[in-house]
C-alpha cells in the first residue's frame, strides 16, 4: 500500500516537475487547447443564446404547447358565440388551464390628425402576451385592470403610432374610434416596428373591452378563436378532453377543431433548430479537432526531444507503466488546467452584455443561464484531448530502448 | 558472495536480408559484492550491448544472467525495472543530467521511483549524497552552471543515492580532462568502496581501467581477462583501445 501510494505521489510529483520545468513549452502548447476549449464552450454557449433567440422568435406563434380551439356548425358554419365561450370557460376551469386567450379579428375606422383611415383590429386577452411572447416597444401590454377602464386601452402598431405623431405615452394619448358612436381609447403601448408594416395600421384591444363597444350584431357574427397554453407533455391528452367537453356542451352538429399553434407542434416532431445545432456542433468540433491536432503534434515532437530523458529515467528504475502514466498525466493535467482557463474565458465571453445583444438581437425575454453542459463539455473535451495527445507520445515513450535513448 | 553472474551469454541481432550478427559470444563474468571490474574495448566491440545486459536492460539471446543467484530472465518487466532502480546505479559518459533541474533535483530523480521511506525522505537523502561528493554548496545550481567535473559528481551522487549494490560506469571520464577524470575516478572508487557496491567500469581509457582490481577486455564480442600490466600497455597511443 505504502509502495503504491509512494508511486502514485511520485508520478504526480514527476508530472508536476515536468510541467514546471517545461512551462514555456507547456504554456505555448496549452494555449492552443485553452483557445480551443474556450472556443467550443463559447460557441456552445453563444449557440444556446442564439437558439433561445430563435426559439423566442418561433414562439411568437405560440409557446409549446399552444392549442387553438375553434368550433363551427356543420350546416350553418357558425356557432353561438356565447355558448362557445361558456363551454370554453367551463373546460379550462375543469382542467385548471392557467393561460387562455380569446382572439378576434376585425376592422374599425380611426381618426388621425390628417384624416380617418381604416385600421385592422385584433381583439385579445391579457394572457395572449404570455402565450405568444409578445413584447411592446413602448408602454406596456394589457393588464387585468384594463378590463375595467371606461375608455378602453389599446396597443398600436408602430406605423399607426407614427401617423398619430409619435405621442409620448406618459401623456396618455387617446384615439377616436369612429363608428355608430365615437369611442375614445387610451393608447397604453406600441408594438415593435416591423419592416413589412409600411402604411399598415393595426391595433390591439382587450376582447372584453371590444365586447362593450361593439354592436350586438357585430358580437353575434364574431366567433373568437380560443387559445390555451398547456404543458407539452399533456397537450395530446388535453386536446382530446377539451374537444370532447366543448363539443358535448355545444351539442350535435357542431365540430370542434383543436390544433397546435406552436412550432414544435407543426414540425411533425422534427426539431426545427436541428440544422442550426448541427452547424454549430460541427464548427465547435472542428475547432476542437484543430486544437487537438496541434497538441498531439507538439506532444510528439516534445517526446522525441525527451527520449534521452525518458531513457535516463528508465535506467533509474522507472517502469514502462510509470513512464506511460507520467507522460499521460502531464498531458491530462496540463489540458485540464487549460480547459478550466478556457471555460472561464468562455464564461466571460458568453456573459458579456454586448455579445448577448449582438447574438440575440437585443430582445431576448428569457436570457439563458451560462450553459453548464457547455462548460462540462469543454472540460471533458480538454481531458479527452489531453488523453489522446498524451497517448501517442506515451506509447512512443514506453517503447524507448533505454541505452539507445540515452545515447540519442 | 556473487552479485552478478553471466554464463555463456550471447547476444545477436537479426539484420534485414542477412544472417544474424553475433555481438557477444559466450561471455562469462562473475562480479562479487564490493568488486571493482574494468572492461576495455574498441568501439563496436560490443560494450554497449554488454552494458545493456549488465544493467538488466536487455535479455541475452542465449546463456543466462543471474543477479543474487536469481535468473534475471524469470523476472517480469516491472520487477526487473524495480530491481534495476533499487540495485543498479548508472554513470554515463555525457553525465546525462536532466536539463532544467538543479543538482539536488537531479539526485532526487532516482528516489522518485523508490518505495516508501526512501521516497518520502528523498530530499534529505539527496542532500546528504551531494554533501558526500563535495557539492553541498552547489545543490541549487543548474547543470549548465556546473563544470564537467562537478556535473559528473552530481551524476555519481545520483547513481549512488539509492545505495545500489552494483554501479555501472560507462566511459565515466570520457568527457573530462585527464586531471578532472582522475579525481572523479578517485571519488567514484572511494564512494563505491565505502558503500560496499560493486563497480564495473566500461571504458576505452586504459588508465581508468587500471584503477580496477580485475580487468577484462572485450574484443569482437569475446570477453577475456587481462592483467593490469597488459592494460597499461594498452595505454600506449598506438594501441589505445
Amino acid at each position: 500500500m505504502s509502495r503504491f501510494f509512494a508511486g502514485l505521489v511520485g508520478a504526480f510529483v514527476e508530472a508536476w516537475a515536468e510541467l514546471r520545468i517545461h512551462r514555456t513549452r507547456v504554456l505555448l502548447s496549452l494555449i492552443g487547447v485553452a483557445v480551443a476549449v474556450a472556443a467550443i464552450t463559447a460557441v456552445v454557449g453563444v449557440a444556446g443564446i442564439a437558439e433561445q433567440a430563435q426559439r423566442e422568435s418561433f414562439e411568437q406563434a405560440g409557446r409549446p404547447a399552444s392549442l387553438y380551439i375553434s368550433a363551427y356548425d356543420d350546416i350553418t358554419g357558425t356557432v353561438d358565440a356565447a355558448a362557445f365561450g361558456q363551454a370554453f370557460d367551463t373546460a379550462i376551469d375543469r382542467y385548471k388551464i392557467e393561460y387562455s386567450s380569446r382572439n378576434g379579428y376585425g376592422a374599425t375606422r380611426v381618426q388621425f390628425p390628417d384624416g380617418a383611415a381604416e385600421v385592422q383590429l385584433i381583439t385579445t386577452d391579457v394572457d395572449s402576451a404570455v402565450i405568444h411572447r409578445t413584447t411592446v416597444d413602448q408602454g406596456s401590454w394589457f393588464i387585468d385592470s384594463d378590463e375595467n377602464r371606461l375608455a378602453p386601452a389599446v396597443i398600436l402598431n408602430y406605423g399607426m403610432w407614427e401617423r398619430l405623431g409619435s405621442p409620448d405615452l406618459r401623456t396618455h394619448p387617446t384615439i377616436e374610434m369612429l363608428g355608430d358612436a365615437t369611442t375614445i381609447a387610451v393608447v397604453v403601448g406600441v408594438m415593435p416596428k416591423q419592416q413589412w408594416e409600411e402604411d399598415y395600421y393595426e391595433m390591439r384591444m382587450l376582447y372584453s373591452a371590444w365586447e362593450r363597444t361593439a354592436s350586438p350584431i357585430e358580437i353575434e357574427n364574431s366567433t373568437p378563436q380560443y387559445e390555451v397554453w398547456v404543458p407539452p407533455e399533456m397537450s395530446e391528452e388535453l386536446t382530446e378532453l377539451l374537444r370532447r367537453d366543448i363539443a358535448g356542451a355545444l351539442g350535435e352538429g357542431v365540430t370542434v377543431d383543436i390544433g397546435r399553434l406552436d412550432f414544435e407542434g407543426q414540425q411533425g416532431g422534427e426539431d426545427p433548430l436541428l440544422p442550426f445545432k448541427l452547424v454549430v456542433g460541427g464548427v465547435a468540433g472542428l475547432v476542437l479537432f484543430l486544437g487537438a491536432l496541434s497538441l498531439v503534434n507538439i506532444s510528439l515532437v516534445t517526446v522525441k526531444q525527451r527520449i534521452r530523458e525518458i531513457g535516463i529515467r528508465r535506467s533509474f528504475g522507472a517502469t514502462a507503466g510509470r513512464v506511460f502514466f507520467a507522460v499521460m498525466m502531464e498531458s491530462i493535467v496540463g489540458t485540464l488546467v487549460a480547459g478550466v482557463v478556457g471555460v472561464i474565458v468562455a464564461v466571460f465571453v458568453v456573459s458579456n452584455p454586448w455579445i448577448l445583444e449582438q447574438v440575440s438581437g437585443g430582445n431576448l425575454q428569457d436570457i439563458p443561464p451560462f450553459p453548464i453542459e457547455a462548460a462540462i463539455l469543454g472540460l471533458i473535451a480538454a481531458v479527452a484531448v489531453g488523453a489522446l495527445a498524451g497517448l501517442l507520445p506515451a506509447l512512443v515513450a514506453v517503447r524507448v530502448k533505454v541505452i539507445d535513448a540515452i545515447r540519442y | 558472495m556473487t552479485l552478478l553472474r553471466l554464463e555463456q551469454v550471447t547476444r545477436s541481432v537479426q539484420l534485414p536480408d542477412a544472417s544474424p550478427l553475433e555481438i557477444l559470444k559466450g561471455v562469462d563474468l562473475e562480479v562479487n559484492v564490493g568488486d571493482h571490474v574494468s572492461i576495455v574495448g574498441r568501439s563496436g566491440s560490443g560494450k554497449s550491448t554488454l552494458l545493456n545486459l549488465l544493467g538488466l536492460l536487455d535479455n541475452p539471446t542465449s546463456g543466462a544472467i543471474f543477479f543474487d543467484d536469481e535468473p534475471v530472465r524469470q523476472l517480469r518487466s516491472g520487477a526487473r525495472d524495480r530491481k534495476r532502480g533499487a540495485d543498479i546505479g548508472f554513470i554515463f559518459q555525457q553525465f546525462n543530467l536532466l536539463p532544467g533541474r538543479t543538482a539536488l533535483e537531479n539526485v532526487v530523480t532516482p528516489l522518485l521511483y523508490a518505495p516508501g521511506d526512501q521516497f518520502w525522505r528523498r530530499k534529505r537523502l539527496a542532500s546528504e549524497m551531494l554533501e558526500r561528493v563535495g557539492l553541498g554548496s552547489r545543490m541549487d545550481s543548474m547543470p549548465d552552471k556546473l563544470s564537467g567535473g562537478e556535473q559528473q559528481r552530481v551524476a555519481i551522487a545520483r547513481a549512488l543515492v539509492r545505495r545500489p549494490r552494483l554501479i555501472l560506469a560507462d566511459e565515466p571520464t570520457g568527457a573530462l580532462d585527464i586531471e578532472t577524470g582522475a579525481s572523479v575516478m578517485a571519488l567514484l572508487d572511494e564512494v563505491a568502496e565505502q558503500s560496499g557496491a560493486a563497480l564495473i567500469t566500461i571504458t576505452h581509457d586504459a588508465n581508468v581501467a587500471a584503477l580496477a582490481r580485475r580487468h577484462y577486455r572485450l574484443d569482437s564480442g569475446v570477453l577475456s581477462p587481462v592483467n593490469v600490466a597488459r592494460v597499461l600497455e594498452m595505454a600506449a597511443p598506438e594501441v589505445t583501445l
